[in-house]
This record gives C-alpha cells, sequence and structure tokens, in this order.
C-alpha cells in the first residue's frame, strides 16, 4: 500500500468526570491498524476510566472516539445507537478485563465460555462451534481435554488465557488489554507475553494495553502513553519514552524499577 | 369473558365476583391485551396477594380471576391430574367466588389453569390457557442482572441463550434440557413456557387457543396469541427432540401421551401412566385398555371409584 492507512481509532478530547472528580482529562490520540499502544501511569491516575471509554462501555463527560468499523464503516462509538455499540463489542473489539473472572462466566464450561461469542453472532451449529473453541484453545495453549471443565478449575494463568481467546474467537480488530499481568508469577508472564505479541502480530491486532509494569510494555508496545492524575504527561516511541524520559513523573517512573 | 358486574346467587357472600375488585381485573385484563399484542413479551403487572402462598399459582389464578365470566366452564389441571391438592383447591376456589361450572372434560371447558402440562387432546378455537409461571424470565440462568435481561430483549440478544443447550450437549451428548424449554414466538421475543415437559411444546406452535401466563412472584404477564409461530430453540445439527418412552400407557395403552413412572410397591414394580387424567379415563371410556389395566391393587389410579364432592356446580 503506497497510502496511508485509515487509523482504527480517533481519539479526541476525552474527558470523564466523576462528579467533581477527574478521571481522565483531555486527552486524544490516534491508533493505527496493528499497533499496539501501552498506557503506563501510577494507580488511580486514569488508565481504566480512559480504556472503558474507548472501549465504549463508560461514557465519556465529553470528547469523542471514532472508530473504523469492519461492519459500520467510520462511527462515532458513542454517538451510535446502542445496539450497534454492544454489537461492536460482541465482534469487533475486545476486552480483556484485568481479573479472568469478570470476563468469563464462571457457571459454564470452558467451550461454552468460547461458543458464546459466536452463538452470540449467530453460530448455531453445535460441531462448527466446538471445533473453532478447540482451535482457540490449542492457540492459547491450552489442552483440549479441559474444554468441559469449568474455568473455575483452571489456574489464574489460564483463566487468563481463556479469557484472551474468549475475545479473539470472533476476530476483533482492537483489544483492549487492562492489567493482565498482574498477580501472575514471573515465567506464566513471560510465557502470556509471549503468546500475546505473537498473535498480535499474526492477527494484525490493534492493541491498547493498561499496565504498571514497564517491562511489559517495553516488550509488547510500540507507542507508550504516560498518565499522571488524568492527563498524559508524555507521549513516544517505547524505547524513547523509557530511555530518555522527559517528564519528572517518567522520570520518578524510570527511575523506580529495580535493576535485576 | 365479558366483564360480570352482577353476582350470580351462587356466589360467596362479601366477596367481589372473581375474588379480585373491578378495578384490578381491568388493570390485569389491559396487561393480557398488552401481551397479546407483543406476543412473548413479558409486561409487568402489579400482582395483587392471593389466598395463597407465592409458587402455588398466585400468577395463575389472578388471570383466571380477570377473565372467567359467569358462562365461562374452568378445568384446573396439576402435573396434568385434576384431582391433585393444588387443582381441586383452585377449582373449588373459583366455584366459591364466581360460580362457573367446572370441568374435569379438556374438550368442554372454554379456560384451563395449568401448571406443567398441555392436555393431551388437542385444543380449539376459543379456549384459552392460564399457566401458572415460577421463573418467567428464561435468561435468567445466564444473566442474573433483570436490567441486563430487558436490555437482551429489547435489543433480541439472545446468542447466549444457546450456551445453555451447548452445555447440555457437551455433558451429556444431547439436549437434555427437559421442561421449561425456551422457544421463540412469532420470530422475535424469546419466551420461557412455563414448567411444561418438551414434550408439550410443539403443542404452544400454530394453536387455535389463546395461552397466556401469569408469574404472581415476578410480576409478569405474557401471551401467545391463536395461530402464532412458536419455535424451540435447537442447534442445526442437533434438532429439537421431544421425549419418547419405549413402552404405553399401562392403563389405557396410549402410546402418544407424556408418561409419568409411578413406583408401586417396595419391591420395584413400577408402571408408566398417562400424566394426562382426562386423557386417560376418556380412552378407558372408549374401550381403550393397557397392560395393568385389569390389576384389582391399583385400581385407586384409574378413578373408577365415586366421584368425591368436588363437582360444585
Amino acid at each position: 500500500m503506497t497510502t496511508l492507512p485509515h487509523p482504527m481509532i480517533r481519539v479526541r478530547g476525552i474527558t470523564k468526570k466523576y462528579g467533581e472528580m477527574i478521571g481522565c482529562r483531555d486527552i486524544s490520540f490516534d491508533l493505527w491498524p496493528g499497533e499496539v499502544m501501552g498506557i503506563v501511569g501510577e494507580s488511580g491516575s486514569g488508565k481504566s476510566t480512559l480504556l472503558g471509554c474507548l472501549s465504549g462501555r463508560l461514557e465519556p463527560t465529553t470528547g469523542s472516539v471514532g472508530y473504523a468499523s469492519r461492519e459500520f464503516g467510520d462511527i462515532d462509538v458513542h454517538g451510535c445507537a446502542e445496539p450497534v455499540r454492544r454489537k461492536l463489542l460482541r465482534t469487533e473489539l475486545g476486552v480483556v478485563h484485568q481479573n479472568p473472572r469478570d470476563g468469563l462466566r464462571l457457571g459454564v464450561t470452558a467451550g461454552a465460555n468460547l461458543g458464546e461469542r459466536l452463538m452470540s453472532v449467530g453460530a448455531r451449529h453445535y460441531g462448527d462451534i466446538r471445533a473453532e473453541a478447540l482451535k482457540w484453545l490449542a492457540e492459547v495453549e491450552i489442552e483440549a481435554g479441559r474444554i468441559d471443565h469449568f474455568p473455575k478449575t483452571f489456574s489464574g494463568g489460564m483463566q487468563q488465557r481463556l479469557q484472551i481467546a474468549c475475545n479473539l474467537i470472533t476476530q476483533p480488530r482492537i483489544v483492549f488489554m487492562d492489567e493482565n499481568t498482574g498477580g501472575l508469577d514471573v515465567s506464566v508472564q513471560a510465557r502470556l507475553l509471549e503468546l500475546l505479541r505473537n498473535l498480535v502480530s499474526r492477527l494484525g491486532l490493534s492493541v491498547i494495553i493498561v499496565t504498571h509494569d514497564l517491562a511489559v510494555a517495553r516488550l509488547l508496545a510500540h507507542r507508550l502513553m504516560v498518565m499522571q492524575r488524568g492527563q498524559v504527561v508524555e507521549t513516544g516511541l517505547t524505547d524513547q519514552v523509557l530511555d530518555d524520559p522527559q517528564h519528572p513523573y517518567t522520570q520518578l517512573l524510570v527511575s523506580s524499577i529495580l535493576q535485576a | 369473558m365479558t366483564a360480570a358486574t352482577q353476582t350470580p346467587p351462587a356466589v360467596e357472600a362479601g366477596y367481589n365476583y372473581g375474588y379480585l375488585n373491578e378495578q384490578t381485573k381491568r388493570m390485569i385484563r389491559r396487561a393480557i391485551l398488552k401481551a397479546v399484542a407483543i406476543p412473548g413479551y413479558q409486561v409487568p403487572f402489579a400482582g395483587r396477594e392471593m389466598p395463597m402462598p407465592y409458587g402455588w399459582g398466585t400468577g395463575g389464578i389472578q388471570l383466571s380471576a380477570s377473565i372467567l365470566g359467569p358462562e365461562d366452564v374452568f378445568k384446573v389441571i396439576d402435573q396434568g391430574a385434576d384431582d391433585t391438592t393444588n387443582a381441586v383447591s383452585i377449582r373449588k376456589f373459583f366455584a366459591k367466588v364466581t360460580g362457573v361450572k367446572t370441568t374435569e372434560r379438556t374438550g368442554d371447558a372454554t379456560v384451563i389453569q395449568t401448571r406443567h402440562r398441555i392436555p393431551e387432546t388437542p385444543l380449539k378455537d376459543g379456549q384459552i390457557m392460564v399457566y401458572q409461571v415460577p421463573i418467567p424470565e428464561p435468561l435468567r440462568w445466564v444473566e442474573p442482572r433483570e436490567i441486563e435481561t430487558r436490555t437482551m430483549h429489547a435489543l433480541e440478544e439472545y446468542g447466549v441463550m444457546h450456551v445453555q443447550l451447548y452445555e447440555d450437549i457437551a455433558r451429556h451428548g444431547r439436549i437434555a434440557t427437559n421442561f421449561m424449554y425456551p422457544v421463540k414466538v412469532n420470530g422475535r421475543y424469546i419466551m420461557s413456557p412455563s414448567p411444561i415437559p418438551k414434550f408439550d411444546n410443539p403443542k404452544l406452535d400454530n394453536s387455535p387457543a389463546l395461552h397466556i401466563f401469569g408469574a404472581g412472584r415476578e410480576k409478569r404477564i405474557y401471551a401467545i396469541p391463536p395461530h402464532t409461530e412458536v419455535r424451540s430453540l435447537d442447534f442445526e445439527d442437533y434438532p429439537f427432540e421431544v421425549e419418547t418412552w419405549d413402552g404405553c400407557c399401562a392403563l389405557c395403552g396410549a402410546t402418544d401421551s407424556y408418561l409419568d413412572e409411578v413406583i408401586l410397591n417396595d419391591s420395584g414394580e413400577r408402571m408408566f401412566v398417562c400424566s394426562d387424567t382426562d386423557y386417560c379415563a376418556t380412552r378407558r371410556g372408549q374401550g381403550h385398555t393397557g397392560p395393568m389395566a385389569d390389576r384389582e391393587d391399583i385400581s385407586e389410579l384409574t378413578g373408577d371409584k365415586p366421584e368425591t364432592q368436588d363437582k360444585t356446580a
């Protein structure tokens, strides 16, 4: 392609207030197809609020999120009708929650969790649904034999991988991830990150990943956005931001990492 | 069905016709009309306290109280039988507060209140089935939040309904849901057909009768108007099927009816009989007999004893 592709998401002036409190203030950026953007910052800096606004689950106080949809064309995520927004969340957008228990149905088996998004877009053939579920279990390195087990019998890392598979099964174009490696031990974290990196590059996903682990950000993200008290204090290429931080808060953040 | 403001002579003194006051009946009739206009949609209504506990049919008797007119003939079935405690009590109650004729014959009834079954005898034009519904929300199993289920109904987001069926097949190799089997009404709303066995689901499809459902505790009314398409949910490779039995009814020999298993004694002897007592009795009256019809020790099951004092009219 010679022409520059269309941005996947156009964020303009997003502000979210909780009463008098500021969740996030005046945030604008573009996200391009295949791009992975990291959002880092201390806890309470508005990362998750921003993610909620971007994925359409949280109505911003002001500002807009434009999305280039496969099915609906260019749309305003918050200005469109509710059925469209909900359909997007089931098909083209994926949300991987910090706690996998928020994104999975614990009362039904792994296979049903995987199949739900397929059935919600009209799949009605049991054999096909099952085959697809097995395929995605393999993608995230969960044994096929676990398909009829309940997610609550899975380890934390497996639940997280299952949740990722549940989101990817309808081939979303953008995946929003919130702190997905927190609480996992380092080796599991490493495998999860490796898996994510592979999936992202193979499927050409655009990803926005919230984290306060700079190592995760360095490994996954092409671009980094540093937030503090609801505002973006620094943006840039990941290496640039981490190796040559300009803002005092970023400098503090980078210097706080323990050198192994 | 026309509003009866005059009280027939047989009615218990001190009670309004049909137990409920006229304003309440009018409110319920409005809800019924709305339910009929939007097949399968759950209409909220201001459910009243009835003289029985929730779970015993408070939704059903409010519907019956609102639609029974002096000319109606009323039948009540519980587990398919006319002679079980709840059926007898509800029938007596309405005989007392409306003075309507009661019957056990499906063909003679104009209003049939039921919990678990639809009669085997095909329903006719002009008949009304009244269901006592425990849990009106078919999505409750997958989604506990009421706001969310209402949104899902509004937006026709029903994919998750199939999760339940998927789980059945994954666990049992077939769709093992046997009652409250979800249906899609008129190509739009997904509806729970109350705890009738899935055996009865096909009887709802294009039925000439009007079916109205009342949930007393949850205060919802919904309906299937006559001649409306009712489809049971399924998968392409696991189509909807009804229960089948190997044998026939031990008393009347019927092979086309829903059979209940009855344990006869401590030595493990058992039999299968029609759950619909009226259907079974009618067939026996016509001379059909099953393999155990002549057994003396189970004669009480055939109901060949003098009728109890239940027939009020």
